[in-house]
């Protein structure tokens, strides 16, 4: 179960970023941001050590005392964030993996959508029902 | 299989074909000047082509650098648009890539040889529009044109913008 999702464009800003709950909101803003230097050292890297420079999914970010931070980065280099619940062990890679699939999958259908320009933040419904159902699949 | 391909392949065609009188028309009609089409043309291919882009790298691996992007545009992405490759990719290895199509498959349908060959760049322009949404959604800022010199072949000439 996330507990908070970020969609970050090129230009490192927030295009949709969601948490719950939503007391300490600020805090998460800013785990996200801490973040943005880790994606950017590990897209740097991919491209001097030869090592899984192929995928776009960057794995676990870095692990705080409360929380896991994963990463995946797309060939728009749209980033996305989402931190997860460090108490919740039994959430594997390939799960992780599965979710920023659909993340993927959602924002490609957002960015094909008309009434959507490249670079406002996201507004869509469907986006935001999809970004919902991920974070509360354990409740 | 095969029939629903045709399919939607003839529909672009015809609707791109439709774009361009539609707009062309509207110009006349007083909408503003005639120079602006082209613009308009090269606009709506912008937005389509990030869009389009979007989609086509959401399962592919990330690439390596400018040169493997263009590769992808010339090989994957032409083939998914237009059923086929670029015929020759050239570079000066200091951001200019000519794509030459020998076969381009919104020309085809007009003319082989110099017959309608001054119509040619209105055909042109979502294309070069594309081929620049495309690059921008990548990360690539570019000037994209387009000359034909005999249809059906064309070529587009890709700057890369060094920001």
């Amino acid at each position: 179960m996330a507990v908070c999702i970020a969609v970050i464009a090129k230009e490192n800003y927030p295009l949709y970023i969601r948490s719950i709950p939503t007391e300490n909101e600020l805090k998460f803003h800013y785990t996200v941001h801490t973040s943005l230097d880790v994606v950017d050292e590990k897209i740097s890297a991919m491209g001097k050590a030869l090592v899984d420079q192929r995928e776009l999914y960057l794995g676990l970010l870095y692990p705080t005392e409360d929380y896991k931070v994963y990463g995946y980065v797309t060939n728009s280099k749209v980033k996305f964030v989402m931190v997860v619940d460090s108490s919740n062990t039994a959430l594997r890679d390939n799960e992780i993996r599965s979710m920023f699939r659909k993340l993927h999958n959602s924002y490609t259908d957002v960015m094909c959508n008309p009434f959507y320009n490249p670079g406002d933040c996201i507004h869509s419904r469907a986006f935001d029902n999809m970004v919902t159902s991920m974070m509360m699949q354990v409740c | 299989m095969t029939r629903p391909e045709m399919a939607d392949e003839t529909l672009f065609l015809l609707l791109h074909n439709e774009m361009v009188s539609g707009l062309y028309r509207a110009a006349e009609h007083g909408e503003g000047e005639n120079g602006r089409c082209i613009t308009k043309l090269e606009n709506m291919g912008f937005r389509v082509g990030q869009g389009l882009i979007e989609r086509f790298t959401k399962d592919t691996a990330r690439f390596k650098d400018e040169l493997d992007i263009m590769k992808f545009i010339c090989k994957d992405f032409w083939t998914t648009v237009f059923k086929k490759q670029i015929d020759n990719l050239r570079t000066n290895h200091q951001g200019i890539y000519v794509l030459q199509d020998n076969k381009f498959r919104l020309l085809t349908q007009m003319s082989t040889g110099k017959q309608y060959l001054e119509y040619a760049p209105k055909y042109l322009a979502f294309t070069c529009g594309l081929v620049r949404g495309g690059l921008s959604n990548l990360g690539i800022k570019s000037i994209v044109t387009a000359e034909v010199s005999a249809m059906p072949a064309c070529k587009f000439q890709v700057m890369i913008q060094k920001m």
